[in-house]
């Protein structure tokens, strides 16, 4: 891709530079971590806090899975399963899922595959962690308030959340100032993306996580607005008694469903985008050949962004609109499903002719495509507007964003994490214990999430703490899946935490990639580049790898 | 699957196994693919691989065969949606409260339950109010459901095609004892109703 040679895996030397974790410190300790400006250091930041939080929700599901086990009490009161489910559901969504990707990985991959030495605004970049661990803590501080942490669901809907006793308040606060750490992420991305591309690299010369990255900053900066917006008329209604959303004022519940919306369900590309952007970076490097079909993917990710911010009210079908709105919103709706489904079929059409290995990162990316497509088949059942009617708010929903976001973005995270981390820390991880790790995790996720599905189609509503004695089949079958799917994140860590410390010192290319994050020394050098470089080929140009094997046979 | 307890199971059972059918075709296609190629052009066995950049007519069949089943797909929906939307004139209408934890029945004549008894083949229209958060009616037999929201005047209807006892539930979160906000409904013979309906007690038949 550069001048730089990338078909050697030469041992990362360093030159005269010293890697970005060992590079001069202007602070000491944790305060050269928490206070630096390095996007790689922020990258990492996030990474820490994101699992961190993760671990938490993970337990919340797990004692979840384990009360649902059989009908009735199990180990837990209904009060406390309906304020665990709702902190499942925050922590996941806004703590762990939608910066997951971009403000991982995105932090420390965007600036050095388009060649820049950090993103546009590093202080920025900082002061949006900052707000992300406030807004976790703000959002978390409610478990520790009397009354609890709201019980409510993720969704806050009105009127039971200005009804109930818990602390919605803090909950709505804190995703307030994490509204704020997504917007100020993706506008760092846009400008970095726009004004800091090396020479060479036009647009189409952008790795594909790159695009996916620029579609998803522009719909955090234009859809994260509006549910700032609804927080502060949430309070201007409760300090000044307007009624807006309070039927017991006069307003519109509706209305406040329409604006949950018309964020969130963008929210969920927000979620999904990087996700895609990584397996398109992942599957070329270990097939080794160019992507198929370039232009479709990186223009599907615009599509996707576009389209998927006008189909919100598909959470709402049940809710009574006219006959005008429903028709419209469930034609946008299948309409969206044509850019994932391209980007499907392009990925799969990249394995032909390839020179295929399956590394970890590979089995991560095809357990995606696996399971992303389970989730979008099951995401056009409930376009459908007679089916939507029966499966709304059953278990089959719980199940198809499970798959699209746990199965989905969550098997990416989990994909980038393997594929980058020899790159991200120096250090190579066992990949024998990933892979076994990545079976344990296949499985236990699709007993885990399959059997929600038909539960979910025989009538069993989702928010429930006990259920009729005929779903309990495929409760159980549920919660024995989560059990499996957590033995595999428990190996899946511990592996990556040993090779944090004891894991051999990986190369600078270990998998034969060539986009420009391969071409430097692993760990990067502060500031990624002894030399900006000057970009000349595509980004996924492997014709090297054909010449190279002609020379030997 | 496919009983024929209300008059909406054919369009809901119907546009399921329509985009089911396809949905698993598609699956097992991709799937296979896969994995074929993982084989196929495993790097021992395909050590030099091709750089194919794309095929645009590849890339329109693509697009242009997923346009055309998700349209047959929406119109499928819609087409059996839009008879949930049109309640005859004469259906028989009766009042649901929906309030936290309990449904509440009111019958035009002033009779009040706590469980749904309706005639069999005749239209019913139920009339949904909330007397405090949001539910959401839900009869999982009968494929129907509709929310019940405060100062909102939502409805639905149905025609129970055969005599039995199905589940109510509430589908919209609405606080501590969401999970056991369940009814029952009886649909009976229309003489067995009418006998019921005229009687002054409530609860012949929640005994049964």
């Amino acid at each position: 891709m550069t001048a730089i040679n990338v078909h050697t895996g030469d041992n990362g030397s360093n030159g005269n530079h010293l890697d970005y974790l060992h590079s001069p410190k202007k602070y000491k300790g944790i305060f050269n971590w928490i206070f630096s400006t390095d996007h790689k250091k922020i990258g990492i930041l996030y990474l820490i806090s994101m699992l961190t939080f993760f671990a938490v929700g993970v337990v919340f599901g797990f004692l979840m899975r384990l009360e649902l086990i059989s009908p009735g009490k199990t180990i837990m009161e209904p009060q406390t399963y309906n304020q665990i489910f709702t902190l499942h559901g925050v922590i996941m969504i806004f703590l762990f899922i939608i910066p997951g990707l971009p403000a991982v990985f995105g932090n420390f991959f965007l600036p050095i595959m388009i060649g820049a030495k950090d993103v546009a605004f590093p202080r920025l970049n900082l002061l949006s962690w900052w707000l992300f661990v406030i807004g976790g803590f703000v959002a978390l501080i409610s478990l520790f308030l009397p009354g609890g942490p709201a019980d409510t669901g993720w969704t806050f809907y009105i009127p039971y959340s200005v009804r109930t006793s818990t602390n919605v308040i803090p909950a709505l606060i804190g995703a307030f100032i994490l509204g704020f750490s997504s917007i100020l992420t993706g506008l760092n991305f846009i400008t970095t993306i726009h004004r800091l591309r090396a020479p060479g690299m036009s647009w189409f010369k952008m790795p594909l996580f790159a695009w996916s990255l620029y579609a998803t900053g522009w719909v955090q900066i234009l859809a994260t607005p509006i549910v700032g917006i609804t927080l502060l008329l949430v309070a201007i209604e409760r300090w000044f008694g307007v009624g807006i959303f309070d039927p017991a004022l006069g307003g519109d519940p509706i209305v406040y469903q329409h604006l949950f919306w018309i964020y969130s369900h963008p929210a969920v590309y927000i979620m999904i985008l990087p996700a895609m952007g990584v397996i398109s970076e992942i599957i070329p490097v270990y097939a080794r050949r160019t992507i198929f079909g370039y232009k479709f993917i990186a223009y599907s990710s615009m599509a996707i962004a576009l389209f998927g911010s006008l189909v919100w009210a598909h959470h709402m079908f049940t809710v009574g609109m006219s006959n005008t709105a429903m028709w419209l919103f469930s034609l946008l709706t299948f309409l969206v499903a044509i850019p994932s489904a391209i980007k499907v079929f392009n990925w799969v059409a990249t394995l032909y002719k390839g020179s295929i290995v399956l590394e970890p990162a590979m089995l991560f990316a095809l357990a995606f495509i696996f399971n992303f497509t389970i989730g979008g088949f099951t995401g056009l059942m409930q376009g459908a507007l007679a089916l939507n009617i029966h499966i709304h708010d059953t278990s089959f929903i719980v199940a198809h964003f499970h798959y699209v976001m746990f199965g989905g973005t969550g098997f990416g995270i989990f994909g980038a994490l393997h594929h980058w981390f020899p790159k991200m820390f120096g250090r190579m991880y066992n990949k024998k214990v990933a892979k076994i790790a990545w079976v344990f995790l296949f499985i236990g996720f699709q007993l885990l999430y399959f059997p929600l599905f038909i539960a979910g189609y025989l009538g069993m509503p989702r928010r429930y703490y006990d259920y009729l004695p005929e779903f309990h089949i495929w409760h159980f079958i549920s919660t024995v899946g989560s059990w499996i799917l957590i033995t595999g994140l428990i190996i899946m860590f511990t592996n990556l935490i040993i090779a944090l410390r004891k894991g051999e010192k990986a190369v600078a290319n270990p998998w034969g990639g060539v986009t420009l994050e391969w071409t430097i020394p692993s760990p990067p050098i502060h500031e990624n580049f002894e030399k900006i470089p000057v970009v000349e080929k595509d980004p996924y140009d492997y014709t090297h790898y054909e010449e190279l094997e002609e020379v030997k046979n | 699957m496919l009983s024929d307890a209300s008059n909406f199971i054919k369009e809901v059972d119907g546009v399921f196994l329509f985009i089911l059918g396809i949905s698993l075709a598609l699956l097992i296609l991709i799937t296979i693919l896969m994995i074929l190629f993982v084989i196929k052009f495993n790097r021992k066995r395909n050590p030099r691989p091709k750089n194919i950049k794309g095929n645009t007519t590849l890339e329109i069949i693509w697009t242009v065969i997923p346009t055309i089943l998700v349209v047959g797909m929406f119109y499928y929906g819609w087409y059996g949606y839009k008879k949930m939307t049109a309640a005859p004139k004469d259906a028989f209408e009766i009042n649901v409260n929906g309030k936290m934890w309990a449904w509440e029945f009111i019958y035009p004549n002033g009779k009040k339950t706590d469980t749904l008894v309706v005639p069999i083949q005749k239209p019913i229209k139920l009339n949904l109010k909330s007397l405090d958060v949001n539910h959401s009616l839900y009869i999982p037999a009968f494929r129907i459901k509709k929310d019940v929201i405060p100062n909102k005047d939502n409805s639905l209807w149905f025609i129970a095609n055969e005599a039995g006892v199905y589940d109510i539930a509430c589908a919209e979160y609405c606080g501590l004892r969401h999970s056991y906000m369940y009814s029952k409904l009886y649909a009976i013979h229309q003489n067995e109703f009418d006998k019921w309906y005229n009687s002054k007690t409530d609860t012949t038949l929640t005994k049964k």
